[in-house]
């Protein structure tokens, strides 16, 4: 999709213009009014909102809310605010983006350019495991990282998200391979290159775009991740998003909307702002996951 | 036993069979050109040469070594790819020179090798750009510089004018032609293009679903095909195919066929041994340069014979004119000097110069001998 | 002439090799995290698991006790008005977006990334702000009484009857905005000299959308439903930050029925047999759609 307004055939009168645009920026209000209303109200303090109407700036701006989001607010039962689950939710995404992208470059490399009988069957085994209700492999899962002693854990929750995560990033790789031409790979097979050298020197120069999709797309889903961090997570492993959940719905004490909100622009700051840097890539991914083939 | 031989070599994928027992020997120093429409297996006979593809059956062996099995970095060939294959992160330099250094051929050697190719093909000044900044006809170049400084045993060339403009093909032709008259390397080389491979081969393979129609040289292949495919797919415009029948005369063979007011004439045959088809069907190959106004025909010619037909259309193209005309319900094409005087819908007189014409058996479809 | 094996060499065998020993691994995973998961939890799903899983085959009851349940029905009937809202909502925003953002539109560039943003967010970031939103003692309603239109009511999230809906708006507000990028790259690729012959056949912009533009849009509608289907049927998030399945069980889905009956219920079995429901109905979709979508690309 390109950022240019392309030439349209299609012609409008004045009327359908201040239409169109009224329409257009009305949208545009309502899927920045949440936005806003976190935001505001994340700089205000409790009795303000309290008393307050949620729509109107602050008159006390304040930046306690924010700082106790992340060092004191109570998650659960502990007093420690979001930061010991920010770093939880870093340690986790790392390291499963990291392995699962690189998983995914070489199988979309073996599944384009090393074809072999059943190929188009295995990758739709793949791709279907990225549809599946994840609700099918709670239980099994649950079991399955006991037995190998890593309940609870990062780095269980890191395997899980490479299992499940290696569909997508295989299919992103196995596309854009395919427009790759095949003719170069047995031009490098000819002059004596072998199959990581090929992969090395002549695939993954020219992968750049696909990885950023890729990376963008694992980051993304595997930060967003609630139900495997809720499914599998100790304590001492919680990912952000739950215990964002936790925050929000602790029952002690008065509810502190403010530092709600901070909590929750945290917890959204990191996708978000890779969304602002690299949107382009975040666009394609999606466009990418949803028309396959 | 020749430099590349290809003996009783078959492919299949699963039940389809792609290839039939092709056999072809090639000497050192030839331009083998394999050639027939897309589907032909030409494309898998060469990545069989090749190594990108396992032989089904039979044997190819270069210098009397038996490839079959053999990784294609390990056959010393090199190939040109229709789409060029130039490695688009790579400049032209590393480009030529990647196989050089996957082959452990040491820095000093392969910037010399680069430097004669480089200079040989005309293209040292390109050497720090990527394919990306390069013409069509830059990264030709290239592609086959990268072959060239291999120095292989064998080239092969997989349709690489085929991404070319008609111009640029031309050029490149000539270029491909003088190359292999200077180094003297031995080439296969793959094409759709009748034309091409008429003009640069020295024998020729016209292959069809599988089968090697005909093996032999150009002129072999143009004035003697050996079936109705090689005829009309080999020349343009193609080899005129009528309907005829055989009648003796006085000891001698005619063929008889219906002109465009449905009378018949006569065209006598050279080839006396025709006379053992008398009264049956045949169909007489006429080539449209064989077929001309009375004064342009070829003087050298033992026979020639009139015909008179009505024109049904003239198509000037600057040298010729081709004029069309309905023999026995068929449209045929006569190529005709520019300055002969024919107008469409007019009755003409025809020579026609049946040295040139070859017969075909209507049921096997292979020519008379 | 030196015989020679017609073998293939050690290098061309080992080259064939490494790229299925390469492909294993994941290949290992796959089969075993996803398929015989599934497998695992479908032989759970006849069994009589309570707490933790037992082995001891009942057939189908659990289903038969499932669909007894009143919470599982409630589930579905949220499930089949989320999903049909959800889905017919999204797809009118974002195509209807998706046409208007397709007018030569001054600041596209602005109000496309808007529209886009809520995908980036976690649903429980959706759902944090959206149960605030929407409380009618400090969102919304709240502000129009301040505001001084008193007589404002809503109050969605709190009414048993009503409250499915907030899930929808919600939902509704991550997404749409998604279907609109995928309208929008759909009407992009729609060959300009088409729509210039259709002018020049007569037809009013409203007849060029109608009969031109919107059939042209097929793959688009079709991948716009199979996203938003499976979606719908996974969600859960949303539920647990909107509405925690609440007021009662007004909100709960097939997703955190499952959920609670697996882990705080103690009845697996019955937990099981639903996610293996939840399965065959995604399943239903995805696998003719995936299926057509690799085998037209089949060579």
């Amino acid at each position: 999709m390109s950022a240019v307004s392309q030439d349209t055939a299609v012609k409008t009168s004045r009327v359908a213009q201040v239409f169109i645009y009224l329409t257009l920026v009305l949208f545009a209000l309502f899927y920045l009014l949440p936005l806003y209303v976190m935001l505001t109200n994340s700089l205000k303090p409790l009795s303000e909102i309290t008393g307050g109407d949620m729509m109107s700036l602050p008159r006390a701006l304040t930046f306690e809310p924010w700082l106790s989001a992340w060092a004191t607010a109570q998650v659960g039962v502990s007093p420690t605010g979001l930061r010991p689950y920010f770093l939880n939710s870093i340690l986790m995404v790392v390291p499963a983006v990291a392995i699962s992208t690189v998983m995914g470059a070489l199988n979309g490399y073996i599944l384009t350019k090393w074809r072999f009988r059943g190929d188009t069957l295995l990758f739709g085994l793949m791709l279907f495991s990225c549809f599946i209700p994840f609700q099918i492999v709670l239980i099994p899962m649950a079991r399955m990282l006991g037995l190998m002693g890593i309940a609870g854990t990062t780095q269980g929750l890191v395997l899980v998200h490479v299992v499940y995560g290696i569909g997508f990033s295989t299919l992103y790789f196995r596309n854009y391979y395919a427009s790759f031409p095949t003719e170069l790979v047995r031009a490098a097979m000819i002059d004596g290159a072998g199959f990581f050298r090929i992969f090395w020197r002549i695939m993954l120069p020219v992968s750049g775009p696909i990885a950023v999709v890729t990376i963008i797309w694992q980051f993304t889903n595997i930060w967003n991740d609630f139900l495997f961090g809720a499914s599998f997570a100790g304590l001492n492993a919680m990912p952000m998003t739950v215990a964002l959940n936790n925050l929000v719905n602790s029952s002690t004490g008065v509810r502190e909307y403010n530092v709600h909100f901070a909590g929750a622009i945290m917890a959204a700051l990191p996708t978000l702002l890779v969304y602002i840097v690299a949107g382009r890539f975040f666009v394609r991914g999606l466009m990418a996951g949803s028309v396959k083939g | 036993m020749g430099f590349l031989d290809i003996s009783h070599v078959s492919k299949a994928y699963g039940a389809v069979q792609v290839l039939h027992e092709v056999d072809i020997s090639v000497e050192e120093g030839e331009f083998i050109v394999l050639v027939g429409p897309s589907g032909c297996g030409k494309s898998t006979l060469m990545n069989m040469i090749a190594g990108l593809e396992p032989i089904t059956k039979g044997d190819i062996s270069i210098r009397g070594r038996v490839m079959n099995g053999v990784h294609p970095s390990k056959r010393n060939i090199a190939m040109v790819f229709q789409s060029y294959a130039l490695y688009p992160n790579m400049t032209v330099a590393q480009n030529m020179t990647f196989g050089l250094e996957m082959h452990g051929v040491p820095k000093p050697e392969r910037e010399r090798l680069l430097a004669d190719v480089a200079k040989l093909l005309q293209i040292d000044h390109l050497l720090e750009r990527k394919p990306g900044a390069l013409s069509g006809g830059q990264r030709q170049r290239v592609a086959m510089g990268r072959a060239l400084v291999r120095n292989p045993d064998v080239f092969l060339f997989d349709e690489p004018l085929s991404n070319l403009d008609a111009k640029l093909r031309v050029d490149m032709r000539t270029e491909i032609k003088k190359l292999h008259q200077n180094l003297g390397t031995t080439i296969v080389y793959v094409t759709h293009d009748q034309i091409e491979a008429l003009t640069l081969s020295t024998r020729i393979a016209v292959m069809n679903k599988g089968y090697i129609q005909q093996l032999g040289t150009p002129k072999e292949i143009y004035d003697t095909p050996a079936n109705l495919f090689v005829a009309t797919f080999m020349g343009s415009p193609a080899m005129n195919i009528i309907p005829a029948t055989v009648r003796v005369e006085d000891g001698a063979p005619y063929a008889e066929i219906t002109d465009a007011r449905g009378h018949l004439q006569s065209l006598k045959f050279s080839q006396a041994n025709m006379a053992e088809w008398n009264g049956k069907e045949i169909m007489l190959g006429i080539r449209p340069e064989a077929i001309t106004d009375i004064d342009g025909a070829d003087r050298k010619s033992q026979n020639i014979q009139r015909f008179s037909n009505i024109v049904t259309v003239t198509e000037p193209a600057g040298s010729d004119t081709f004029v069309t005309m309905t023999v026995s319900g068929r449209d045929v094409v006569a190529r005709m000097r520019a300055d002969a005087s024919v107008a469409a819908r007019d009755s003409f007189e025809f020579a026609v110069n049946m040295d040139k014409a070859v017969a075909f058996d209507p049921k096997t479809e292979a020519r008379i001998r | 002439m030196p015989i020679q094996s017609r073998q293939a060499d050690l290098r061309t065998r080992l080259q064939d090799l490494i790229p299925k020993i390469v492909l294993a691994p994941s290949l290992a995973v796959v089969l075993i995290f996803v398929y015989g998961f599934i497998a695992f939890t479908v032989y759970l799903s006849m069994t009589d698991s309570k707490m933790l899983p037992s082995f001891d085959f009942i057939g189908l009851e659990n289903f038969g006790r499932l669909f007894a349940l009143p919470a599982w029905n409630t589930a579905l009937v949220n499930l089949v008005i989320f999903a049909t809202l959800y889905i017919a909502i999204c797809t009118v925003i974002g195509l209807g977006l998706a046409i208007l953002l397709d007018q030569k539109i001054r600041g596209e560039g602005v109000l496309r990334p808007i529209y886009l943003y809520p995908m980036a967010l976690s649903f429980i970031v959706t759902g944090t702000a959206w149960k605030w939103f929407l409380d009618p003692g400090l969102g919304l309603e709240n502000t129009m009484h301040l505001w001084g239109w008193t007589s404002f009511e809503f109050n969605w999230i709190k009414d048993r009857n009503m409250a499915i809906y907030t899930l929808v708006l919600a939902a509704v507000w991550q997404t749409s905005g998604f279907v609109m990028a995928m309208f929008l790259a759909g009407l992009r690729g729609i060959d300009n000299e088409i729509l210039k012959a259709a002018q020049i056949d007569g037809a009013s912009n409203v007849a060029l959308y109608r009969r031109i533009v919107i059939p042209m849009l097929r793959p688009a509608f079709l991948s716009a439903f199979v996203i938003l289907f499976h979606m719908a049927i996974k969600s859960y998030d949303l539920v647990i930050a909107l509405t925690g399945g609440g007021p009662g069980r007004a909100t709960e889905l097939p997703a955190t029925f499952m959920y609670s009956y697996t882990f705080t219920r103690n009845s697996m079995g019955i937990g099981a047999a639903s996610a293996v429901i939840m399965l065959m109905t995604v399943a239903a979709i995805m696998i003719p759609y995936l299926y057509s979508e690799l085998g037209a690309k089949k060579e």
